[in-house]
Order: C-alpha cells, then sequence, then structure tokens
C-alpha cells in the first residue's frame, strides 16, 4: 500500500478499481463512441491508447498523467457526468489542464446529482506505481490510497 | 482570486442565479491554475466549439437552455465550428437515416440557441474562423475566451493573440460575463518555450506529419521550433499561414499544443527570438528518419487494410481559398497526366461557406467540379463519427482527422496519387 497527496481540484471521497493511462487522455476519442451509442460499460475508444483502449471507464478510478486533444474534451466529459457514465474519479500525475479542469468544474456547478473528485499533482511517481484493477482510495483532502 | 466589486457581485448573486453559476464556475476554472484576476475579452468575435445538434449532449443543450431562459446571452457576438451534415457529401441510406434520425436529431433546436445566443450570422459555421472571407480575424495581443483547439493555436501562434485551449461551454460563458481568468498563454511567463524542435529534414516536412511529431512529444508544452523558416520563408504569406493551419491544428489534436512558436516567422518569435526560450527546455530533433517513424507508427484500424478507399476528405482543419485554388491546379494536372477525366475515388474537399462562396466566384469552382471533386462546408469529423463510418475505409490528409475517426492519414502527394492516379496506396 502506498499513499500519494495531491491537490483538491474538485472536492469528494471514493473508493474504485484503477484505470491506468501513462499516456495523454483523448477525452473527445475516449469517450465519444461510448456515449454517443449507449454503451454501458463506457469502453474507452481511443484507437491510439493502447494503455486503455476497449477497457471500461465507467465508475473506475482514472489515472492519467493530463488529458489532450479536442477542446470538446470538457463539455465530453461534463455530459459523461451529467449522464452518470463518468469514471468514480479522477487522478492526476501532472498539474491539471485546461480541458480536464473545465470538465470537472463544469460537472461540479452545473450537475446535481453526480460527485466526481478531482485530485491533481500526484506526480510521476504515482503513475509509476498505480497499475490496472488496484483499490484507490480518495480522501477528502487530496490523499490518494493505493492497495495492491 | 481577487475580483472586482462588479465581478463579485455577480459571483453574489446580484444579478441572478445563472448569472452567479456561470460566474463560479469561470472562477473555480481560474482557481485550478492559481488565476490571480479575471480579465477583460478584447476580441470583437468569441469563437465556439460546439456546432453540433447531437441527441446525446442534451445535457449541454439543458444547460444552454437555463441561460437563455434566465434572459442571459454573450456580450460578444460569435462563430462556431462546422455543420456537421451537408447533403453534398456522399453518404448511402442507412448513414442517412442515423445522421437524421438518432445522431444529430438536435441540431435545428441548437442552431437556434445559438442564434438567440449570439451567432454572427447563418454562414458563421466553420473551424477556421480567422480566414479573410469569414471576418473572426483577432489582432497581435487581443484577449479571447475561443475553444476548438486547432483555431486557439492558431490565434495564439499566426496572430498572436492570448487564448488559453478552453472547452466548449467555458467558452460562451468567458463572453457571458465579458472576462477570462488569466493563467497559461495569457500571461508572458506562460508564452515562453519549454522545448527546442529543430527541423533537419532534408526536404520540406508535410505540416500534419509535423505538427503531429510535435504534438506527441511535447504534449501540452509551448514548442520553440528552429529550421522551418528554411522551407517556409520568412513572411507570413497565404502559403505559410495555410501550412501554419495545417500544422498547427496536427500538434493541438495528436497533442495538446495551445501555442508555438516558429523561429523568424510567427510574431512573437520575430520579435523576441529565442529569449521566448526557458531555462532548461527540452529539445527534440525531427529529421526524414522521425517522420517516417511517427507516420510508420499510426495504428491502421481499417477492418481489411488492403481496401479499396471509399471516400477521401481533405479540409479539416477547412481548406483556405489559395488552397481549394492550389488542389483544383494539381487534381487537375495529375489527372491529364495519369490519362483520366475524374477523381477515382470520391472526394470532398471542405471549407468555410463563405469561403466557399468566394471559391464559386472563380473559374477555379467550375473546373474542380469537372474533375469530380465536390465541395462542402461539412467537418469531416463529425460526418465519420459514428459505427457506420468506422467500417467505411476514408483517406485523408488530416492528421486531426486520423486521430479522432478510422480515416487512414496519407500525405498530400500519396491522397493526390490515389485519387487521380489509382494503384494500391501502402
Amino acid at each position: 500500500m502506498r499513499e500519494f497527496k495531491g491537490r483538491v481540484v474538485t472536492p469528494g471521497e471514493v473508493t474504485a478499481e484503477a484505470l491506468v493511462t501513462t499516456q495523454g487522455f483523448n477525452t473527445l476519442a475516449s469517450f465519444q463512441m461510448a456515449l454517443q451509442f449507449g454503451d454501458k460499460e463506457v469502453k474507452c475508444g481511443d484507437q491510439n491508447n493502447a494503455d486503455i483502449n476497449g477497457k471500461s471507464m465507467i465508475n473506475k478510478a482514472l489515472c492519467l498523467p493530463q488529458t489532450i486533444g479536442s477542446t470538446t474534451g470538457g463539455l465530453v466529459l461534463y455530459c459523461a457526468c451529467a449522464m452518470e457514465k463518468n469514471p468514480a474519479c479522477m487522478l492526476f500525475a501532472n498539474h491539471i489542464d485546461s480541458l480536464a479542469a473545465a470538465g470537472a468544474v463544469l460537472a461540479d456547478v452545473w450537475v446535481d446529482k453526480i460527485t466526481m473528485p478531482v485530485i491533481d499533482c500526484l506526480g510521476d511517481e504515482f503513475l509509476n506505481y498505480v497499475k490496472d484493477g488496484m483499490k484507490i482510495t480518495v480522501k477528502a483532502d487530496g490523499t490518494v490510497i493505493v492497495e495492491e | 482570486m481577487i475580483l472586482t466589486a462588479e465581478q463579485q457581485a455577480i459571483l453574489n448573486g446580484e444579478k441572478g442565479e445563472t448569472l452567479a453559476k456561470v460566474m463560479k464556475t469561470l472562477v473555480m476554472y481560474g482557481d485550478a491554475f492559481e488565476a490571480e484576476k479575471l480579465v477583460p475579452i478584447t476580441s470583437n468575435y468569441n469563437h465556439l466549439v460546439t456546432s453540433f445538434g447531437l441527441k446525446v449532449m442534451s445535457p449541454v443543450y439543458d444547460l444552454m437552455q437555463q441561460i437563455l431562459d434566465a434572459d442571459v446571452t454573450s456580450s460578444q457576438k460569435f462563430s462556431v465550428d462546422p455543420r456537421p451534415l451537408d447533403s453534398n457529401v456522399p453518404a448511402n441510406f442507412l448513414q442517412n437515416f442515423v445522421f437524421k434520425n438518432f445522431m444529430y436529431t438536435k441540431q435545428d433546436f441548437y442552431e437556434e440557441q445559438l442564434k438567440k445566443l449570439g451567432l454572427m450570422d447563418e454562414d458563421a459555421f466553420t473551424c477556421a474562423c480567422y480566414m479573410d472571407e469569414v471576418g473572426n480575424k483577432p489582432k497581435k495581443g487581443d484577449v479571447l475566451s475561443w475553444a476548438e483547439s486547432s483555431a486557439v493555436v492558431y490565434a495564439n501562434s499566426v496572430l498572436g493573440a492570448r487564448c488559453n485551449r478552453n472547452s466548449g461551454i467555458i467558452d460562451i460563458m468567458g463572453s457571458i460575463v465579458g472576462y477570462v481568468p488569466y493563467f497559461g498563454l495569457l500571461t508572458d511567463e506562460g508564452r515562453k518555450a519549454t522545448w527546442v524542435v529543430k527541423i533537419e529534414t532534408t526536404k520540406k516536412p508535410e505540416a500534419q506529419l509535423l505538427g503531429s511529431a510535435i504534438g506527441m512529444k511535447v504534449m501540452e508544452d509551448v514548442p520553440y521550433v528552429i529550421g522551418l523558416d528554411k522551407w517556409l520563408g520568412t513572411e507570413l504569406n497565404d502559403e505559410a499561414c495555410t501550412y501554419l493551419k495545417d500544422f498547427g491544428a496536427a500538434t493541438a489534436s495528436n497533442g495538446a499544443v495551445g501555442l508555438y512558436h516558429i523561429d523568424n516567422l510567427t510574431p512573437e518569435a520575430v520579435e523576441l527570438g529565442k529569449k521566448l526560450i526557458a531555462e532548461g527546455a527540452k529539445e527534440y530533433i525531427i529529421d526524414d528518419a522521425e517522420l517516417e517513424r511517427v507516420k510508420n507508427d499510426y495504428p491502421v484500424i481499417w477492418k481489411n487494410p488492403d481496401a479499396k478507399p471509399k471516400l477521401c476528405f481533405m479540409g479539416c482543419p477547412h481548406m483556405s481559398l489559395q488552397q481549394l485554388k492550389d488542389w483544383t491546379d494539381k487534381v487537375e494536372a495529375s489527372l491529364k497526366e495519369n490519362g483520366n477525366k475524374k477523381v477515382l475515388i470520391p472526394t470532398v474537399f471542405t471549407a468555410a461557406p463563405k469561403v466557399l462562396e468566394a471559391f464559386n466566384k472563380t473559374e477555379y469552382a467550375e473546373r474542380l467540379k469537372a474533375t469530380g471533386v465536390i465541395t462542402s462546408y461539412i467537418c469531416p469529423l463529425m460526418y465519420m463519427n459514428n459505427p457506420l463510418c468506422k467500417k467505411m475505409p476514408v483517406i485523408t490528409s488530416s492528421n486531426k482527422l486520423r486521430t479522432y475517426t478510422s480515416a487512414r492519414y496519407y500525405t498530400d502527394d500519396e491522397i493526390l496519387a490515389a485519387i487521380t492516379k489509382g494503384g494500391k496506396l501502402k
């Protein structure tokens, strides 16, 4: 078990299974097909991301360096939250990027029924350590506990 | 974040609950980047990324309706990304059925919302809003609240405006209150390059391939590119701007680049030169072998990798007037050289409605039509964004389209050969 301390972007507490991408998470490419065609498992559709392409993202602790790609990214994330198809939390190794921040904030301010904690600045060591399937617990103060 | 009395009053709800939520969104967004203040937007127009009335995006339209119901509108008129549908573009019965009955059922509703919120005019649908014909071209130093990654990177890099890579919805919220949080690419520090990219190729690099390589390497960082002026010159003429439009779109979609500097060419690089390079900047050298490596690493996701292409899309981002003219010449000449009269693969060139209007007034329009190439204002990405098109072998020289769809990337020369000469593509 290891503990990492990050910065709280949007607050909340959750326990979930890790889903890890070591490369930039392309929000539009990852979510577009799953949202559009009602995939209940919300499988990642980003053909350029060998880490998570085809894997279910719903209710997972999505561990990532940052998001990349289209500036629809924030609104796609907002829609995923409003439709309750979002990851349980998003855990960034780096400082959050502007698109993911927009999506997280839009969901926090405009969606009543959902809480998706977002923590950033967890460091490269976090992303080196965490692997798919590990148990992740997010605390309100930005502490992230990773258990094998 | 320190707010002015006026901003604080809006946040406190003195101008209504909805406007307070808009302000709260912008403040929280800025707080995520330790922004100390909100600064006024100074451009004439905004540009929004969300142009499509996708049924699945209902939460977006619900949010827009909350804004409209509260009698809140944008303080700026705006252009918006391209429309997703155009009957000019080939589609079979099933595709048309799915487009109209399942996917874009909210298109008319959403376009009405856009008009009420402040759409510039009925033809203001393009990702390349900065074209002269469209008229949304910010000045150097203007502060923007734009979204659309290819437009943001162009405005920052080629025009010298200042804009973060804002998301859809955040874009309109900025112009509703008239302010954006001051961080990142709005600041002098945030515009410094943390990568130096040296171009050491033996020929002019393909714009969208070079942009892809740089985007995937630097991700969201700012690159300072040395050696490209050898191929582009030192003047921001039409040819250079067109190259940088396509190059930038690839840096932004294959990575998350919001600003690049080209030594001796882009405005800030001309003004400040290597002073723009931050201490400790990393280095990336690009030669012919590196570009070849990047191209060969693209995944091929066609069910049958040897399938004959059924469609070719050019113009993601939308083509310029000069690009349409140049491609007319190229297609005509290559068809003649190869003894063909019409393109061998259904081919669509996309451009802004107002660019197409200008093109249609030239003699090139009839010549291009005679080659069989179709012109359209469509967004190829939106057209291909469904499982039916995923099964369809589509070729393109757009690295953005490749990134988001099953379209397969080829260089401009390879595309020209495929549509005019035929034969097997590698």
